[in-house]
C-alpha cells in the first residue's frame, strides 16, 4: 500500500449481518472478509476476477438474475444474499454439471485431500451426482521435465491461464477449441518447451484440481510438514515452503502471504531445490589430502588438522573468502574468525565480482550502498528504467512487478546492448554499447537540463555539489553521446523526457552497471540521475541495485568486507575498533584488508599462504580462470567448506562438507535490505555440518573465546548488540516476517524507504563525472566484444543447478550468442561448436545465431565450466570497487576445423 | 470541396443518370442475388449490350428484400417508368434487350412493378406487391435503390446531410435527438441508443471508441448483411455521428469474414468517404475527426456478444466477460465504448434528418420504430423485410410472407435466431415488439425469423438450435460448457427413439439451470428454443419419449417406410432407386422394404409415381406386409 492512501469503508447487508468492507472491494472479498463462506473455483486473489465457474452467484437486491460475487463491486448499502433454497439448488446443479465432467477417483487421484473441488462439495453439499458421466480420455501431456498435465483433470477455470498471462507476462497456455471441447493448451498444442513456457510452476500452485501437478512429487503423498524459508538462489528473497515428508523434500511451493514474491517463484527456486539438496555428489564426510589425493576423514580429524595448519598463518598471511550464499550469522563469525582469531581483515566474498561499486558509489552519493526502495513499489511507478538488468532472467520475480506497472501503463525504459525479455514491454530500447553507461546517462542528463526538467527545488534543498556536476555534463552534447553510445540522439532524448516526466519513477540496475573498469562512475551516474529529478526518499523511486546472489546484501552487512565491520562500520575508525575489541575481547588490526581480487593476487605472489573458502567457487566465477587456478595452488594451505567438490574445493587440502540451507537456520538479507528466516526442513545430510558451526569449531580448536554458540539466533543477538541498522532485529521479531533494516531498535517497524526527508549522509552528493571507455577495446586481433551475463534456467557457477537434470535439460550447455551479421561474415552456422579466444585463454562452446546480439557483441552466461566464460574475461579492475570488467573483453571467434 | 459542392456535384450526377439520354439497367447484386446467379446476369447484361452496341448505365444495386424473387434487374429506359423485373435469368436478358431496349415492349409477362407514379399498362405498382406494401424501409431506404459502391448516389439521397447537421450541433443536443427518437439496440438486447452514447460522453477517459457490431452470426439472419451490401454508408455516417456524441475519434466495424462482399463494400464505402472529406481528420472543415477501421472475425458466434467481440479487436480469444463494468465504462482496451448493431447506425441519419419524434411516429409504445426481419423458413415469400415495431406476427408471415407454401398448417415461428423460442400458432397476433416477444418466451434477437410448418418436427428443431449453440459456446462458464452438451445429448437421445419420459423434465432443470447460471447471452438464451417448444407442444414431446412416435414424421429412428401391398403395381422405380438395396421385388411383384436396412432417405416415396402413390411414410405403427415378393395378382386374390 502506497503511504498517505486512505481507503473509504462501505457498509453493505450480507445474509442479513452488516459487514463493512474497503471501497473497491467486490462482494466475494466483501463476504470473505467477513468470514461468509462462498464457494469458488475459478477465483483467485492474484488475479482479475473471471466469473466462468458461476459457484459465487448470490441474489442481490434491486439487481436482476444471480450476479457472481466475484465480479462484483460491493457498494455503500447492498443487501446481498448468498445462501437461498434457490441458490443453493442453482448452485449445487452448477457443480453437479462440472462433477458429471471430472473423473470421480479421488482415491487414486494424487491431488486427494488437497482438491478445491472435494473442498466446495463438502461445503455445499452434493448428494448425488445424477447427470451421465462424461469421458474426456485426453492423453496425459509429459512434455516438460517438472509438470505432468492431466487434462481430464481440468475444470476449465483459467487459473492457470491467467496467471501465465496476467501475474507471469507469458501467455505460453490459452484456452485452446471451443464449448465443450475446450481445453487449456499451447498455440498451435507445440509442446511446452517449444512455447514460450519458462516452468516457473505458477500454474502448477494454482491449479485447483490435480490437472497440473509436479512429476517428481506426484504420488509421493501429503507432506508430513511444511517448512517456510527462503530461498537460496538470487537476490529476490522468495518465501516459500519446503514440504518434507520422511526426511526428504517433497517439493517447494510458494507463500502466497508476503510482499515480496506474493505467491510467485521461478524455476530455479520452484522446481531446481529438491535435487541440488538431496544429490548424490553432496560431500557427507570431510575431505583430507594424503599424498595428493582428496581421501574421506573425521572431523575430529580435519578440524585438528584445519587448526594446526592455520595456527602459523595468524596475521595478514591468511585470507577467508566468505559466501554471499551463506547465512548473515555464518558470514558473521566468518569475519569475527578472521579478525579476531586470525587477527587479519582479510576477508572478501564475491560481491567484489558483483555490487562492490554500489556500496561505493550509493555510499558516496547517498551515504548507503543498497537499494533505497522496496520490490512492492515497483509495480507503483509511473516509469521504470531498467538499465544493465537482464531482470527476467537474474531476478524473475522481480520482472513480474516491472511487468505488471507496464501492463497498468507505466513507461518502460530498457537500457540494455542485449535484447532482452523485457524489450517486449518497453515503450524505448536503448541498445547501447557496452561500457557506454556513463556516456548515455550523462547524456540523458544533459536533456533533462537543457529543457529545464529537473527538479531544481530538490537539488537545491537536498543535495550538494551540483555546480561542479552541472559543469562536467556540458561535455556531453547529444553529438558526442550519440557516436559513443550508438542510441540514436533523439531516443536519447525521449528517454531523458520520460524519465523525468513520469514521475513517480525508479532505477533499476544489476551488474551491467557494476562489471566495469569504471563501475563505480557507472553507480555514481545513477545516482546523479535519479537526485536531479527528485526520484530518491519517496515510494516507488529510487536507485535500486538488484542483487545477485541470495545473501550478498547480508554478507555485506555483516562484514565480509576488508573495510568495515557489520553494518558498514569503518575498521579504520578507532571507536568502532574500540567498542569491537571491548565487545570480542581481542584486539583487532585498523588496517583494512585484501580485496578478493587482491587476494588472489597475493597468492599468486605468494604474499598469502593459507586461505578458508567458505561456499564460493573462485576458479569459475573470478575473471581470469588460469591465473586464479594458479593463484589458488601456489597456497601453503587451504581449506574449502561447501556442499560439493567443486572446481575450487577440488584443489583443496582440507574439504569441509557443508549443509544445506534446507538443513540449517539462519538469516538472509534479500536485496532490498529485508532480513528473512531461513528455517531448518531436514536433517543434514550424511555428516555435512552447518557453516556456523563448523567455523565455531574451528575458532575453539584454535583456542579462541567467543564461539560458543548454540544456535544461530545467538549470534543475531550478538549481531543486534554490535550493528546499530540491525539492532532491533531477532529471531522472535523475524518469526512473524522480515525486517528492512535501518530497524534500530525493537520497537522500530524496519525500513521500507531509505533517505525520506533526508540523505542518510545528509545531502545528497552529485559527482562530476568523465566518460572513460572500456579497459579493453576490440582490435583487429580480437575484433569483438564479449559480454557475459545469467541465463533464468541456471545459477552462478552452476553447483546448485548443474545438479538439476530438469535445468539441464531446458538448458543443457553455454552458448555464445552472436549477431546474425557476425556469424555470416564469420561464416558460422547456428548451433556450430566455434573457439571463442580472448587475451587470456580460449574456450570451446555453441554457437547460437541471434538477433539479440547487436552486431559485435557476442554473449556469454558463466554458468558452464566446459565453457567457462571466465576463461576469456578481463582481470581489469575499477579503481575504487576492485571490481573486473566482466562485461567488457575483446575475443575472436573462430571456425573449428 | 465544402459540403454544398459536395451535394451539388452529387445531385448533378444523380439526376443525369435518371433523366439522361441513355437506359438505366440496376442488377442486384447481394449475395442473396448472386446465390441465384445475378453474376452471370450482369455479364450477360454487359455482352449483350457490347455486342449490340446499346450505351447503357449498368448500376449495381443492393437487395431490396425480395430475394425470393432474385435475381432481380430494373430497367429505366429514357423517358419511362423504372421497371423491376424479377427471375431473371440469361435468357430473359437476351429477350428484354430484344424486346424492351431495342424495342417498346416492356414484357408485362415477366415484370413485377413500376416504381414511382407513372404506370405502364400491365404491370402493377412495385411497391402494391402484397410483401411490400405494409413495409416502412428506414434502415433499409436505400437498398436496392442506389450503388453502394458509389459515395455520390448515398449523398444525392441526403446521405451525409445528418452528419453535416451534426456539426453544426452540440453533443448534448445530438444525444437528445436519439433520445426522443426511442430507438433502442437493434442487436437484440434493445438497450435504449442515447444511454449507451450519454454513459460514453460522459466518461472522464480517453481515448474512446465507436464500435458497429456486424458480427451477425444467427443461422436465417441476414439482415445486417443486406444493409451492409446494399447501403455502406449510412452505417459509416451513423458511426460517425455516433463518435461526435461521444467525444471520440476512431470507429472499428466487427463484421464477419464470412461476408466477403460486405467487407469489399465497407472498405470501398471508407475510402470514398475519406476522399470526400467525410471521414479522417477535420470533417468537413471541423474540428471533428473520426477514422473507421474494420476488423473481420474469425467465424465465432460468441463474438457477435459485445464483450467476447471486443476481446477479438484487442487480438485476444473471443470470451465474453461479466458485466459489470459495462463496456460504456469498460470496453476495448479498458476504455470507454459504444457498441452498437449495423441497424441502429443505420437508422441514425434519419433520425438526425427528420427529428427523434418522426421515428418515434412509428412502433409501439416501447418499442419505437421499425425493424427488419430475415423472413425464412415454411414461408412463400422469404426475404428481408422492415416493418414498424408492433406489427403482428400472423400480418408479417401472412401478410407480408404470404403465408405457407402449399397451404400446409402453420406451426411455430422461430424469432431472435438459434436462441429464440418457438411461438404456436396461439400467439400468432402477438405484436413483435421487445417486451412481448419475451413475455412469450422469446427474444426480438437481432430479428431472424423462421416459419415452421406441420411437417417440422419441434423436438428435431430443438435439438439442431441447442446442437448449433454447443458447438458455439465458447467454453469459458460451466452452465453453458457442460450444460448444453448434456441437453444436446439427451435430445439426441430423444429424436433417436432413446428417450425416457422423465428426460423432458430433466431438460427444463438443465435448461433452467443454464439460463440462470450461464455468462453472457448465449447461454442465459440457447435453452429458449427447446423450453418454449417443450411449453407449447408438450404433446409431440410426449408422443417421441412415451409413445415414441415422432408426428411430425421427421425423426428418423420413429418413422417407418412401407410400400402398400393393395397399391404397389411391381413397377420396379422404387427398386432401381434405392441406394442401399433395402427393396426386394421384381417385376409384377409386391415390392417390399427392408426396414433393417432401410436408412429412411426417403427417396422410395418421392420416385413412386403419383398415380400408384404406393409408399408410405408412418410412425409408431406397423403395415401388413408379405413376407416376401410375391405376385399382385396372387396377393390380391389372397386378400
Amino acid at each position: 500500500m502506497i503511504v498517505g492512501e486512505q481507503t473509504k469503508i462501505i457498509t453493505l447487508t450480507i445474509d442479513g449481518q452488516q459487514v463493512e468492507a474497503k471501497e473497491g472491494a467486490t462482494v466475494l472479498e466483501a463476504a470473505r472478509e467477513a468470514g461468509i463462506y462462498i464457494p469458488t473455483l475459478c477465483y483467485h486473489p492474484s488475479l482479475t476476477p473471471y466469473g466462468a465457474c458461476r459457484l459465487c452467484i448470490v441474489e442481490i437486491e434491486s439487481m436482476r438474475g444471480f450476479p457472481t460475487a466475484c465480479t462484483t463491486p460491493a457498494t455503500e448499502g447492498m443487501v446481498i444474499k448468498t445462501n437461498t433454497p434457490q441458490l443453493q439448488e442453482l448452485r449445487r446443479n452448477i457443480f453437479e454439471l462440472i462433477l458429471a465432467e471430472h473423473p470421480k477417483q479421488c482415491l487414486t487421484c494424487a491431488k486427494n485431500l488437497r482438491c478445491e473441488l472435494q473442498e466446495v462439495a463438502a461445503r455445499i453439499g452434493v448428494e448425488e451426482i445424477s447427470l451421465p458421466p462424461i469421458h474426456k480420455d485426453l492423453p496425459v501431456h509429459q512434455d516438460n521435465p517438472f509438470f505432468e498435465r492431466d487434462y481430464n483433470l481440468c475444470i476449465l477455470c483459467g487459473r492457470c491461464v491467467r496467471v501465465c498471462q496476467e501475474v507471469r507476462g507469458i501467455g505460453a497456455i490459452a484456452f485452446t477449441y471451443r464449448g465443450s471441447q475446450a481445453l487449456v493448451g499451447t498455440a498451435f498444442d507445440k509442446s511446452l518447451q517449444d512455447s514460450e513456457c519458462q516452468f516457473c510452476g505458477a500454474c502448477v500452485d494454482i491449479c485447483p484440481t490435480g490437472a497440473i501437478m509436479e512429476r517428481s512429487s506426484k504420488w509421493l503423498g501429503l507432506p508430513e510438514r511444511s517448512v517456510r524459508t527462503t530461498c537460496p538462489y538470487c537476490g529476490v528473497g522468495c518465501q516459500l515452503n519446503l514440504e518434507v515428508s520422511g526426511g526428504r523434500i517433497l517439493q517447494v511451493s510458494p507463500v502466497w502471504e508476503n510482499s515480496v514474491n506474493e505467491g510467485q517463484l521461478c524455476v530455479k527456486g520452484r522446481f531446481g531445490i529438491t535435487e541440488f539438496v538431496h544429490h548424490p555428489h553432496r560431500l557427507t564426510t570431510p575431505l583430507i589430502r594424503k599424498k595428493g589425493e582428496l581421501v574421506e576423514g573425521t572431523w575430529e580429524e580435519a578440524l585438528n588438522i584445519v587448526a594446526e595448519k592455520l595456527t602459523p598463518y595468524k596475521g595478514e598471511h591468511f585470507a577467508f573468502m566468505a559466501s554471499a550464499k551463506c547465512t548473515n550469522e555464518e558470514n558473521y563469525l566468518a569475519q569475527k574468525f578472521t579478525r579476531k582469531v586470525m587477527q587479519t581483515n582479510n576477508i572478501d566474498h564475491c560481491a567484489r565480482l558483483c555490487h562492490s561499486p554500489t556500496v561505493a558509489g550509493l555510499a558516496t552519493s547517498f551515504g548507503s550502498g543498497a537499494m533505497t526502495n522496496s520490490i512492492n513499489e515497483i509495480g507503483g511507478a509511473a516509469c521504470i528504467f531498467v538499465i544493465g538488468s537482464n531482470t527476467s532472467s537474474g531476478h524473475p520475480v522481480i520482472a513480474l512487478q516491472i511487468k505488471r506497472a507496464a501492463r497498468n501503463g507505466a513507461k518502460l525504459i530498457i537500457a540494455n546492448p542485449l535484447e532482452i525479455d523485457l524489450c517486449r514491454y518497453a515503450d524505448i530500447w536503448l541498445r547501447h554499447m557496452p561500457g557506454s553507461d556513463v556516456a548515455l546517462l550523462m547524456g540523458m542528463m544533459k536533456v533533462i537540463l537543457d529543457e529545464n526538467l529537473a527538479d531544481l527545488r530538490f537539488v537545491t534543498e537536498c543535495c550538494d555539489n551540483f555546480d561542479a556536476f552541472r559543469e562536467s555534463v556540458e561535455d556531453f552534447d547529444l553529438d558526442f553521446v550519440g557516436k559513443t553510445t550508438g542510441v540514436p540522439r533523439e531516443d536519447i532524448a525521449r528517454a531523458a523526457r520520460l524519465y523525468a516526466t513520469h514521475k513517480p519513477a525508479v532505477i533499476l540496475y544489476a551488474m551491467g552497471i557494476t562489471q566495469h573498469s569504471h563501475g563505480t562512475d557507472n553507480v555514481l551516474a545513477t545516482a546523479n540521475l535519479a537526485m536531479l529529478t527528485g526520484n530518491i526518499g519517496k515510494p516507488s523511486t529510487g536507485v535500486n541495485p538488484l542483487r545477485g546472489q541470495n545473501n550478498v546484501q547480508g554478507a555485506c552487512d555483516m562484514g565480509a568486507l576488508p573495510n568495515v565491520y557489520t553494518g558498514y562500520q569503518r575498521v579504520d575508525n578507532p571507536d568502532i575498533q574500540k567498542k569491537f575489541e571491548v565487545d570480542w575481547r581481542c584486539s583487532l588490526s585498523p588496517k583494512p584488508g585484501l580485496t578478493l581480487t587482491e587476494m588472489l593476487d597475493a597468492a599468486h605472489n605468494k604474499h598469502l599462504a593459507a586461505m578458508y573458502i567458505m561456499g564460493e567457487n573462485p576458479v569459475l566465477s573470478d575473471p581470469d580462470i588460469n591465473h586464479t587456478r594458479e593463484a589458488l595452488s601456489r597456497l601453503e594451505f587451504l581449506v574449502v567448506q561447501d556442499m560439493f567438490l567443486t572446481e575450487t574445493a577440488q584443489l583443496a587440502d582440507v574439504v569441509l562438507p557443508a549443509a544445506s540451507f534446507a538443513e540449517k537456520d539462519g538469516t538472509f538479507t534479500n536485496t532490498e535490505r529485508r532480513v528473512q528466516r531461513v528455517r531448518k526442513a531436514i536433517e543434514p545430510l550424511g555428516e555435512s555440518k552447518p557453516d556456523w558451526w563448523i567455523i565455531c569449531q574451528i575458532a575453539k580448536k584454535l583456542g579462541a573465546q567467543g564461539f560458543d554458540f548454540e544456535h544461530p539466533s545467538e549470534v543475531m543477538e550478538e549481531i543486534a548488540r554490535l550493528t546499530p541498522s540491525y539492532g532491533g532485529i531477532n529471531y522472535k521479531r523475524l518469526e512473524e516476517c522480515g525486517l528492512q533494516w535501518p530497524c534500530p531498535t525493537e520497537d522500530h517497524p524496519g525500513t521500507p524507504i531509505l533517505h525520506v526527508g533526508k540523505f542518510v549522509r545528509g545531502l545528497g552528493r552529485f559527482t562530476p563525472l568523465q566518460y572513460t571507455p572500456p579497459a579493453e577495446l576490440p582490435d583487429g586481433e580480437y575484433p569483438l566484444i564479449l559480454t557475459t551475463g545469467r541465463s533464468l534456467y541456471h545459477y552462478h557457477t552452476g553447483t546448485m543447478t548443474r545438479k538439476v537434470a530438469g535445468l539441464n535439460i531446458l538448458e543443457p550447455e553455454g552458448t555464445v550468442d552472436i549477431s546474425p551479421a557476425d556469424a555470416a561474415s564469420l561464416k558460422i552456422d547456428d548451433g556450430e561448436r566455434v573457439k571463442v579466444t580472448s587475451r587470456r585463454g580460449e574456450v570451446i562452446a555453441k554457437a547460437k545465431v541471434t538477433e539479440k546480439s547487436p552486431p559485435g557483441v557476442v554473449f556469454m552466461t558463466f554458468h558452464f565450466a566446459e565453457s567457462a566464460a571466465n576463461i576469456l574475461t578481463s582481470p581489469e579492475l575499477d579503481p575504487i570497487a576492485k571490481i573486473p570488467e566482466l562485461k567488457v573483453c575483446a575475443v575472436r571467434i573462430d571456425k573449428i576445423k | 470541396m465544402d459540403f454544398k459542392q459536395l451535394c451539388e456535384k452529387a445531385t448533378t450526377e444523380w439526376q443525369a443518370l435518371w433523366h439522361g439520354d441513355k437506359p438505366v439497367i440496376l442488377v442486384g447484386l447481394a449475395t442473396c442475388g448472386m446465390a441465384v446467379g445475378a453474376s452471370s446476369v450482369l455479364k450477360t447484361i454487359q455482352d449483350e449490350l457490347t455486342q449490340r452496341n446499346i450505351e447503357a448505365h449498368i448500376i449495381p444495386v443492393g437487395c431490396i428484400g425480395l430475394c425470393y424473387l432474385e435475381p432481380l434487374v430494373d430497367i429505366v429506359k429514357p423517358g419511362h417508368p423504372r421497371i423491376c423485373y424479377a427471375q431473371i435469368t440469361p435468357e430473359k436478358v437476351l429477350q428484354l434487350v430484344e424486346d424492351y431496349l431495342l424495342s417498346d415492349n416492356p414484357r408485362p409477362d415477366i415484370a413485377l412493378g413500376t416504381f414511382g407514379d407513372t404506370s405502364v399498362e400491365g404491370i402493377p405498382k412495385l411497391f402494391e406487391h402484397p410483401m411490400l406494401k405494409s413495409q416502412v424501409r428506414i434502415a433499409t431506404r436505400n437498398c436496392g435503390h442506389i450503388n453502394p459502391e458509389d459515395i455520390n448516389h448515398y449523398i444525392a439521397n441526403q446521405g451525409y446531410n445528418a452528419l453535416n447537421k451534426v456539426l453544426k450541433m452540440r453533443c448534448e443536443e445530438v444525444i437528445e435527438e436519439v433520445k426522443k427518437s426511442g430507438l433502442r439496440g437493434r442487436g437484440g438486447a434493445g438497450f435504449p441508443t442515447w444511454r449507451k452514447w450519454d454513459e460514453a460522453s460522459r466518461s472522464k477517459a480517453t481515448p474512446k471508441f465507436v464500435v458497429c457490431n456486424a458480427d451477425e452470426g444467427d443461422p436465417g439472419a441476414f439482415m445486417d448483411r443486406s444493409v451492409l451490401e446494399g447501403d455502406p454508408h449510412s452505417i459509416l455516417e451513423g458511426m460517425i455521428i455516433a463518435g461526435y456524441a461521444i467525444g471520440t475519434s476512431k470507429g472499428y466495424i466487427y463484421v464477419r469474414a464470412e461476408y466477403p462482399l460486405a467487407v469489399r463494400r465497407l472498405q470501398i464505402a471508407i475510402d470514398q468517404a475519406r476522399e470526400a472529406g467525410l471521414l479522417g481528420d477535420n470533417i468537413l472543415g471541423s474540428e471533428f475527426s473520426f477514422n473507421i477501421e474494420i476488423m473481420q472475425g474469425a467465424g465465432a458466434f460468441v463474438c457477435g456478444e459485445g464483450s467476447a467481440l471486443m476481446y477479438s479487436i484487442e487480438g485476444k480469444r473471443g470470451m465474453p466477460r461479466v458485466r459489470p463494468p459495462r463496456s460504456v465504462a469498460s470496453g476495448l482496451w479498458g476504455l470507454p465504448t459504444s457498441l452498437n448493431n449495423v441497424e441502429t447506425f443505420a437508422n441514425i441519419p434519419p433520425i438526425i434528418i427528420n427529428g427523434g419524434e418522426w421515428f418515434a411516429s412509428y412502433g409501439t409504445e416501447t418499442s419505437k420504430g421499425t425493424k427488419t426481419f430475415a423472413l425464412t423458413g415454411k414461408i412463400a415469400r422469404p426475404g428481408l423485410i422492415e416493418v414498424p415495431m408492433g406489427m403482428t406476427l400472423r400480418q408479417i408471415i401472412y401478410d407480408i410472407g404470404g403465408g405457407i407454401p402449399d397451404n400446409k398448417p402453420f406451426k411455430a415461428v422461430q424469432t431472435g435466431g438459434p436462441s429464440g423460442g418457438c411461438l404456436p400458432e396461439g400467439l400468432l397476433d402477438t405484436p413483435v415488439d421487445f417486451e412481448t416477444l419475451a413475455e412469450a418466451g422469446s427474444i426480438m434477437g437481432s430479428g431472424g425469423m423462421v416459419v415452421m410448418d406441420k411437417d417440422t418436427c419441434m423436438v428435431d428443431v430443438a435439438r439442431y438450435f441447442i446442437a448449433f449453440c454447443r458447438d458455439e459456446s465458447c467454453g469459458k462458464c460451466v452452465p453453458c460448457r457442460e450444460g448444453l452438451p448434456l441437453m444436446s445429448d439427451i435430445l439426441e437421445q430423444i429424436t433417436q427413439g432413446k428417450g425416457k419420459p422423465e428426460d423432458v423434465e430433466r431438460l427444463v432443470e438443465l435448461g433452467d439451470t443454464i439460463m440462470k447460471g450461464s455468462l453472457c447471452g448465449l447461454g442465459t438464451t440457447a435453452p429458449n428454443p427447446v423450453l418454449t417448444s417443450i411449453r407449447y407442444f408438450r404433446s409431440e414431446w410426449e408422443a417421441h419419449v412415451i409413445e415414441k412416435k415422432c408426428p411430425a414424421l421427421v425423426c428418423k429412428s420413429l418413422i417407418s417406410f412401407y410400400i402398400l401391398p393393395e397399391k404397389c403395381a411391381g413397377c420396379g422405380i422404387c427398386l432401381r432407386a434405392c441406394p442401399v438395396e433395402a427393396i426386394s421385388g421384381g417385376k409384377r411383384l409386391i415390392h417390399i422394404i427392408d426396414q433393417e436396412r432401410c436408412i429412411k432417405c426417403g427417396t422410395c416415396l418421392e420416385k413412386c409415381p403419383e398415380r400408384f402413390s404406393a409408399v408410405v411414410k408412418v410412425t409408431g405403427e406397423q403395415v401388413a406386409v408379405p413376407e416376401e415378393p410375391v405376385p399382385i395378382a396372387a396377393q390380391s386374390s389372397k386378400m
